[in-house]
């Protein structure tokens, strides 16, 4: 449904140094694309895959129970909306089976009281909801859904009264960063223990629609300072996870904590890939659950093992100082940029085209193109 | 028994019981072979003090009272115990690991 950004284990659970990867620790299960909002900085492709090609209830049963074989200690239920899927509640379930600390990533607009009850007999631990804005008229055009916004903050009241812990996703750029002090207040009113201040991460629909999406230097420099005030006034009361967008940054974003090191993630399909985004990677073949186990997959997936440790690099990431601490940056961002999966993510100040894309953001936050196009299955996909 | 719900930060002292919300987990990993604290988007791994310590806090307890047990288990005297683990308990409450339970009492 978006970016999730994991954030670092603890460094006992990463592998040392020079090693390629080690157990995965978090995955992000992507269990449909269906979802009822379009919003258009979702980070699923712009091919998103039909209801038919999902895997089964029974599949996903399977797979949660070789995750946790595996290693692997937290799940995020995400999509698309998980909670489209119908049998929701049953993997949910076979997640606390197998012994996984599950979260659910939801858009929360078909979030009923029966349905957090089940939820919680389940053994949910954890719900995460996405706001769009800070008032419906601005949250409701975002996210293509109408009556969206009053939805989802009756869903948050819902699910607090549930008794689940709630994180508020605040997806953030050019047409809402001005909500950001109402966002966060909104997150102490509904009693969430945390938020999630993620600018949008430019990949699948978000890069098409980023145009409309890319904020201006000064909105950062504005986010970056009530970020650091809000973290300081609500100590104790409310946790602030930011993520900063990395076109104005100097150095890129350790993307997944390196590619296939610890996180990886499962389509609705069941390819196993390392990030949300890797599919828009052309070339590389990811290997599925119905073919393969998840520990062969882990090990032995020639897409995963690609560009994994520091083998695979090139100048000037091969002599970098910093390349066993970012791998290079963000592999999806290098192809969609620089047209080379292989090549230095061009958000690092060490990519021959930081400047260019610098410069590419500044115009288009100038250029201030407030048009959309929506994240459905009806909107024209380029190339097809 | 109930969770306090009111928005202000937990200043934690010896008779505030505490205990780990339904969102933090603390589990041996026989994979790893670790103590382990799960939680949101984060996994932390918690020395044998700390683990002792997340156990001990179960919701039934003071600090007060988790002190005398921990006293008891390092045969150290509770005084010298006490104003560590209330530094440490704080630092995880505010952190959102440990939450206050109101006891009825």
């Amino acid at each position: 449904m978006m970016d999730t950004s994991f954030h670092e284990p603890d460094s006992k659970l990463a592998p040392g140094v020079g090693t390629t990867h080690g157990l995965p620790v978090a995955v992000l299960l992507e269990v449909t694309h269906r979802c009822p909002l379009q919003c258009p900085y979702c980070s699923n492709p712009l091919n998103l895959e039909r209801p038919a090609a999902e895997l089964a209830t029974e599949d996903w049963v399977r797979v949660l129970h070789e995750l946790a074989d595996l290693g692997v200690l937290q799940v995020h239920f995400s999509g698309g909306e998980p909670m489209a899927r119908r049998d929701i509640v049953e993997l949910v379930a076979a997640a606390t089976d197998a012994g996984l600390y599950s979260n659910l990533i939801t858009s929360g607009v078909n979030l009923s009281r029966e349905r957090l009850a089940a939820l919680a007999e389940a053994g949910l631990s954890h719900v995460q909801i996405s706001f769009q804005g800070s008032e419906s008229e601005t949250a409701d055009r975002v996210g293509g859904y109408r009556n969206g916004h009053a939805k989802k903050l009756e869903a948050a009241r819902l699910t607090r009264e549930a008794g689940f812990p709630l994180t508020v996703n605040a997806v953030m750029h050019r047409q809402n960063l001005h909500q950001l002090p109402e966002m966060i207040d909104m997150a102490v009113e509904l009693g969430a223990q945390r938020i999630e201040v993620a600018n949008v991460q430019y990949y699948g629909w978000a890069l098409r629609n980023r145009a409309a999406l890319m904020p201006t230097m000064e909105q950062i420099e504005t986010c970056n300072r009530i970020v650091a005030e809000a973290e300081e006034r609500l100590r104790g009361i409310l946790m602030i996870d930011y993520v900063v967008p990395d076109y104005y940054a100097v150095r890129p974003k350790t993307c997944m904590g390196g590619w296939g090191r610890q996180f990886f993630n499962i389509s609705p399909a069941g390819k196993v890939l390392p990030c949300h985004a890797a599919e828009t990677i052309t070339g590389l073949d990811f290997d599925s659950v119905r073919d393969h186990s998840l520990a062969w997959i882990w090990d032995h997936s020639p897409a995963l093992n690609r560009y994994r440790g520091t083998d695979w690099m090139a100048e000037p990431c091969k002599s970098c100082e910093h390349r066993e601490e970012d791998f290079g940056g963000c592999r999806c961002q290098a192809f969609a940029l620089a047209g080379d999966a292989g090549a230095t993510d061009p958000a690092c100040s060490f990519s021959p085209l930081h400047d260019e894309i610098f410069r590419v953001a500044e115009t288009e936050a100038a250029a201030d193109d407030m048009s959309f196009a929506y994240r459905n299955y009806l909107t024209p996909v380029p190339g097809e | 028994m109930t969770v306090a719900s009111e928005r202000k930060p937990l200043v934690v002292r010896p008779e505030t019981v505490v205990a780990l919300p339904r969102h933090v987990q603390l589990k041996f990993d026989k994979l790893r072979e670790m103590w382990l604290l799960l939680a949101p988007e984060r996994i932390l791994t918690p020395d044998d003090i700390a683990v002792r310590v997340l156990q001990l806090c179960d919701g039934t307890r003071s600090v007060h009272q988790v002190c005398e047990a921990l006293a008891e288990i390092y045969a150290a005297p509770i005084d010298r115990i006490e104003a560590d683990v209330i530094v440490m308990v704080q630092d995880l409450a505010t952190q959102g690991y440990l939450q206050s339970v109101e006891t009825g009492a």
